[in-house]
């Protein structure tokens, strides 16, 4: 689904931060993403999410190399992605439920047609009593269930993680987990990033551990 | 996953019930939408006042191009009266000429008195008097065929036709009409700039909006219409506003005018401005003034929003941006 080939990638004049970097990501698989803070584990994600383009090397993406897809195709791509961002990047001024809802209303989805899927999604992330609520009123681990609902909600099929247990407690962060154990067995590819290995203790998946910009892979 | 999941009990809400994906009110959007207002209102008031000068000049270049006038000077021995009606006789033979009128003693008189008082015995001063003669303005008359006539009729006539009179008008309109759209030009170029940079302001808060749509999914037309349909209103509200409030000022105007210009001093106004009513013209520029100002918010925020993608990819193709 998603192929690494040799890639480097550098800022300016700067060092690489990631340096001949390969690996597949096979459908309906499950990984964690971890290594040091700074050792590129955000730049890795934001090239999988097609924000960023290599300095060198080949990337596919659903078959599609990177550095030659056009610029107008770029939206159909990313709503095969899933991302759950660090921050959450939640829109303050809509309800949960319009948070959530807002991948199918931007693909011109009318509300009769996905109003059920998103309560039933928000029941399943434990948001169910709180479709009404704005975000601003959430605490962390309720404004991250919303991200990654948000992130599922057109089925998508890899989900980027970017720390998402980073802002909860640790029984949160199992619920959390388990909901991405749920998921993956529902036929979602998950890249989870993180550097809580209490969290990836918890589960027999493989692990690509980065350290100054260059990838292991075990598992 | 699915057959875990309880069956949804929610009410549907429509489409329309739905929060606006832009934030529907800030405050950088009420101060906006009060600048938008401010300068709108300076525009229309702009435009009303150079609509005002310009039906004035037209006014007063008609007025005074519509009529011609014969002068008798008094001498010894000549009978003005009868100098008058021969002078006025002559006139009206000539094509072109609508009708010509002698300014009787009684009204010469009335002409007279602000400035030499009432009570004059006309016939002790050698007062010149008057034939004044109205003219097609379409088919003017041949003046100088006109004035030798005159004159040899009646020698101690001279014919006015005015000219040196309106070609100064003339020339005074079209310096008040040429000024009075720069002025125009410069408000609206103002207003422009104004527009442009408070919709730019009021757009700043919205980047995370515009990069969140982005993220999941939106295409760069969809975020753009998202952002341009929600400042056309914001724009078109606050010179809604700013062109309702001129329109008030104009009628305003009007009906103080039309109360006021009767007096003998607002006389003078009103032979300069005539009875200050707005043409319909200004009302029509008010209502393009409005439209104006919203296309041009509906098109600096589409701008501003495929400006702020265009960095996204920008980014994206350089990751050291």
């Amino acid at each position: 689904m998603i192929r690494f080939d040799n890639v480097g990638l550098r800022y300016g004049m700067e060092p690489e931060v990631l340096s001949d970097v390969s690996f597949h990501i096979p459908a309906q698989s499950f990984q964690f993403l971890t290594g040091p803070s700074g050792a590129g584990k955000t730049s890795l994600l934001r090239l999988l999410f097609m924000s960023l383009r290599p300095t060198r090397g080949q990337i596919s993406i659903f078959g599609k190399d990177v550095l030659s897809i056009d610029r107008r195709e770029l939206p159909l791509l990313r709503r095969r992605i899933g991302v759950v961002f660090q921050d959450f990047r939640l829109l303050n001024h809509m309800t949960i439920f319009e948070n959530v809802a807002l991948p199918l209303r931007v693909r011109g989805r009318v509300i009769s047609n996905y109003h059920r899927d998103v309560i039933e999604l928000l029941k399943w992330v434990g948001l169910g009593e709180k479709i009404h609520a704005l975000p601003p009123v959430l605490s962390g681990g309720e404004k991250q269930r919303v991200a990654i609902a948000r992130a599922l909600i057109d089925q998508p099929e890899i989900l980027l993680a970017d720390e998402p247990t980073g802002n909860v407690d640790p029984h949160m962060a199992r619920r959390l987990l388990r909901l991405f154990i749920e998921l993956n067995r529902s036929g979602t590819a998950v890249v989870i990033a993180t550097h809580d290995l209490g969290l990836m203790e918890q589960v027999d998946a493989r692990r690509m551990i980065l350290s100054a910009g260059r990838m292991d892979i075990f598992g | 996953m699915n057959e875990t999941r309880p069956i949804a009990t929610e009410p549907v809400l429509p489409d329309k019930a739905m929060t606006p994906i832009v934030p529907p009110g800030n405050t950088a959007g009420q101060a906006m939408a009060l600048v938008v207002a401010i300068m709108s209102f300076l525009a229309c008031l702009t435009v009303g006042a150079v609509s005002l000068v310009n039906q004035s000049a037209v006014t007063w270049q008609s007025q005074i191009s519509r009529e011609a006038t014969v002068q008798i000077r008094p001498a010894r021995g000549l009978d003005v009266e009868t100098a008058l009606a021969e002078a006025r006789a002559v006139a009206v033979g000539f094509d072109g000429v609508r009708a010509a009128r002698v300014i009787g003693r009684d009204e010469t008189l009335g002409l007279l008195e602000p400035w030499l008082g009432a009570g004059l015995e006309l016939d002790q001063l050698p007062l010149p008097r008057l034939v004044v003669i109205t003219i097609d303005e379409d088919s003017p008359p041949d003046f100088a065929a006109m004035r030798s006539a005159i004159a040899e009729v009646v020698p101690n006539a001279t014919l006015d036709d005015h000219r040196a009179w309106v070609s100064r008008l003339v020339s005074m309109a079209r310096t008040m009409t040429f000024a009075g759209t720069c002025v125009l030009v410069l408000v609206l170029a103002a207003l422009v700039m104004t527009v442009v940079f408070a919709t730019r302001g009021a757009m700043a808060g919205n980047h995370e909006v515009i990069e969140v749509l982005h993220f999941v999914g939106a295409r760069g037309g969809f975020i753009a219409r998202q952002f341009q349909n929600r400042f056309l209103v914001i724009g078109l509200r606050g010179a809604a506003a700013g062109g309702l409030a001129a329109i008030i000022v104009f009628i305003a105007s009007s009906l103080w005018a039309s109360r006021n210009l009767t007096t003998a001093e607002n006389e003078q106004l009103s032979a300069f401005f005539g009875d200050f009513t707005i043409g319909m013209g200004a009302y029509i520029g008010v209502m393009l003034v409005v439209v104006l100002v919203g296309l041009l918010t509906m098109l600096t925020a589409r701008l501003t929003v495929l400006r702020v993608l265009h960095e996204f990819d920008e980014k994206r193709a350089d990751p050291s941006r």
